[in-house]
């Protein structure tokens, strides 16, 4: 068994609405999986089926081979979009208590807590109450107390909102440092940029509907039209732009005489680039011959106008 | 694995709900408030029976002569030989009550409808009642002896009378023991609707707050939303019978200290007792003589007090699940304490209707059909059972068939209720930021 979590034909209806529609997903073992879509697409809904707060209409999760039950809930930890802590209760305590609910004995919670206070470097909030900290600090506490049970799912929705980019930063590396370890994570988010340092594979979920998924490269490959980016040093390039202009598509193209710099854009019928390097070869030196990528929020964007243009 | 992070969830919320500054506040400061309540009350009313009312008469007819006695609460003071005007002066300048004026002429009759009292102020109607005695003492008597009855036979007739009852079992009972049994029975009920009004409310705030810290997903994803609800409302009244053991214990003891501090006799409070036995505090009695409080006291002791307060326990529980499971599930429906305005009247409703009912018509007939109606239905038979519950079950007291019925009814209901509370609470705690409408909430139940 490669995959940790399997989702297949998950429906969802809450009265009229269809929160999600025959949703089927593979979420690998070790892996960090993008759960990427709008607002409203049905993204919690999934999450919250899978920790078993609300229950799929049809279709079936399975966790690790097995089908989804009540004692999975010990292996999966959940950091929700809407979280926050009990305003009055001291920090230790707290966490104590959610660590406790998690099934952890407390000497057992005690003791990683202290591991975990003393790496995120909050020893001395033990004994504050919660509405004492700031937003930030508070995100941190939510952090600890989703992983402390070591569990092999972590669900991360959103983690980055409410935290400063340093805090972020130190919350990605602990997340990168908890997939090394063995954990699978997946990763809720309608912000791009994270998607690209974080995933190997992702998800696309718009209106209830999941539209692409897979690893993230294969994904980008897919998408990629055969575009490549050229950087030239050429004495002559306006002569040489315009040969290229009859042979080849040229979609941009921009001269800069005093560096005697062209750098331009051409479409290729097909991922083959030969043609054009072999026209090159001799006529300039290339300083730069890439293929565009296209980027995840690119990607994002693409497939979700598609997907409205087809309907 | 599950079921043992109830405890967990039952010691969080009562920590939670006893370590609350306001919840110790309350604890230590209503004792106080409602002792320092009563002891004023005795003050006051020892105060009012000591001063003393002065009510001049101007007396000119021949028909009363020594009817108005002085005693502990009004002195009369006889003007003779000077005019109404001159007498209603003097009364005003030397600061009496009132003037009482009887004229001369004609017969008794004539006289007493011709009489007037005049004060300041309007009269106190005790006042008036105890003159009002006095005139309808002397027609009687003299009706009596135109019909050739002597005053020393009027006096022999005066004797009151009380009958004495008994059960067929021949069990006797003392004149009043109804009240008192009602009283005792109200207590209870009372006692039951004070603790779901204040403590299904703490557990619908305790909701709300896990709401608005939107610590609750967090936690529904550890337990099942179930688990939480019972668990609050377990924790919460766990704390709430903490505190009323500490609220009987303290103010049991703070009655004794302000009692012998402040020299005042119990008796004094027998008026009110039936309030603030009512208030769980003192269970006084109404006494109408010192050598009949032994009976009393003996009565009292006879009450099934183990079937009360085991029944008192069964239905406290069952009453106090049932709405504080309904309290649960509007706390999950809003955001915030404002909107539970609209949703909490229709619950208090049957709460007031079984007080109201048990007070007026339990009390009068314990076993009337308002009576056995209210106390089968299950919203309402907490308190109104409790109510007939003195007088024991069986023969003389509540058909057990009837407690039975009222029992099943209510564990029948509080499944259902529990069912369907658990069902709002379960998506209520997921829905942020709308007010819903109760045509909303019934769709809910059918997600």
């Amino acid at each position: 068994m490669n995959n940790i979590l399997v989702t297949n034909e998950v429906t969802k209806r809450f009265g009229e609405h269809t929160a999600l529609k025959k949703v089927s997903l593979e979420i690998p073992k070790n892996s960090i999986y993008g759960l990427l879509g709008p607002n409203g697409a049905g993204k919690t809904t999934l999450i919250r089926i899978i920790n078993q707060i609300t229950f799929p209409d049809e279709g079936a999760v399975f966790f690790d081979g097995a089908p989804l039950e009540s004692h999975h809930i010990a292996n999966i930890g959940y950091l929700p979009e809407e979280r926050g802590l009990y305003k009055s209760m001291k920090v230790g305590e707290q966490a104590l208590y959610l660590a406790q609910l998690k099934g952890l004995s407390k000497a057992e919670a005690k003791q990683r807590l202290k591991y975990w206070f003393d790496r995120l470097d909050i020893g001395d909030w033990w004994n504050k109450k919660i509405q004492e900290l700031s937003k930030g600090m508070a995100q941190k506490i939510q952090f600890i107390v989703t992983v402390l049970h070591e569990p092999k799912l972590l669900i991360f929705d959103e983690p980055f909102s409410g935290f400063d980019p340093i805090n972020a930063n130190i919350i990605k590396d602990e997340i990168l440092e908890l997939r090394n370890k063995g954990a699978s994570i997946i990763f809720s988010t309608h912000r791009m940029e994270s998607v690209e340092e974080l995933c190997d594979h992702i998800a696309l979920i718009h209106q209830s509907e999941k539209i692409l998924d897979g690893k993230l490269s294969d994904i980008k490959k897919a998408y990629k039209n055969n575009i490549f980016e050229v950087g030239l040093e050429v004495e002559k390039g306006a002569t040489l732009l315009q040969e290229l202009k009859d042979k080849f598509q040229i979609t941009s193209s921009a001269f800069n005489p005093l560096e005697n710099q062209l750098d331009f854009k051409v479409q290729l019928p097909s991922s083959d680039s030969g043609a054009v390097l072999d026209f090159l070869s001799g006529k300039a030196n290339i300083n730069q011959f890439v293929e565009t990528i296209p980027s995840a929020n690119e990607i994002f964007i693409r497939t979700v106008q598609n997907k409205d243009a087809h309907e | 694995m599950l079921m043992n992070k109830l405890p967990l969830i039952i010691k969080r919320e009562y920590l939670a709900k006893v370590r609350n500054k306001s919840f110790v506040i309350m604890t230590f400061l209503s004792p106080i408030l409602m002792v320092g309540m009563v002891v004023l009350i005795a003050y006051l009313t020892k105060l009012n029976d000591n001063e003393k009312r002065i009510i001049s008469v101007l007396n000119e007819s021949e028909h009363f002569t020594n009817d108005f006695l002085s005693d502990q609460n009004t002195g009369y003071v006889n003007f003779e030989g000077i005019g109404l005007q001159a007498a209603k002066d003097s009364t005003a300048n030397l600061g009496y009550y009132g003037l009482l004026h009887i004229p001369e002429e004609g017969d008794l009759e004539m006289v007493a409808e011709r009489s007037f009292f005049y004060s300041k102020d309007a009269p106190n109607t005790s006042v008036i009642d105890d003159i009002e005695d006095i005139f309808q003492d002397r027609l009687r008597q003299k009706k009596l002896m135109n019909m050739g009855v002597s005053t020393q036979d009027f006096a022999n007739i005066a004797d009151r009378f009380e009958i004495r009852t008994s059960t067929f079992a021949g069990e006797q009972n003392l004149k009043g023991i109804n009240e008192l049994k009602a009283a005792v029975g109200g207590a209870f009920g009372y006692l039951i609707m004070m603790f779901i009004i204040i403590y299904g409310g703490f557990v619908m705030r305790s909701v709300i707050e896990e709401k608005t810290s939107r610590i609750i997903e967090v936690i529904i994803s550890s337990v099942k939303p179930f688990q939480l609800m019972l668990g609050k409302i377990i924790g919460t009244s766990l704390a709430g019978i903490t505190q009323f053991a500490i609220w009987i214990v303290s103010a049991s003891l703070l009655l004794f200290a302000a009692f012998a501090i402040f020299g005042i006799d119990p008796d004094t409070l027998n008026k009110g007792a039936d309030m603030s036995s009512v208030m769980g505090g003192n269970l006084a009695t109404p006494v109408p003589s010192p050598s009949k409080l032994m009976e009393y006291a003996q009565e009292l002791y006879r009450l099934p007090w183990l079937t009360l307060i085991i029944f008192f326990l069964i239905y406290f529980v069952l009453g106090y699940l049932i709405y504080s499971s309904i309290y649960a599930a509007i706390g999950a429906a809003v955001d915030n304490e404002t909107d539970t305005q609209q949703f909490i009247f229709p619950i208090i409703l049957p709460l007031m209707l079984a007080i109201y009912v048990g007070f007026f018509s339990v009390f009068s007939n314990p076993h009337g059909p308002i009576a056995v109606g209210f106390s089968l239905f299950p919203l309402t038979s907490p308190i109104v059972m409790l109510m007939r519950l003195p007088g024991g079950i069986g023969e003389g007291g509540v058909p057990v068939w009837q407690v039975i019925t009222s029992i099943i009814l209510l564990i029948v209901t509080f499944i259902g209720i529990v069912w369907l509370a658990a069902k709002i609470y379960r998506i209520g705690i997921l829905m942020y930021g709308k007010k819903p409408s109760y045509k909303e909430i019934f769709k809910w139940l059918r997600y």
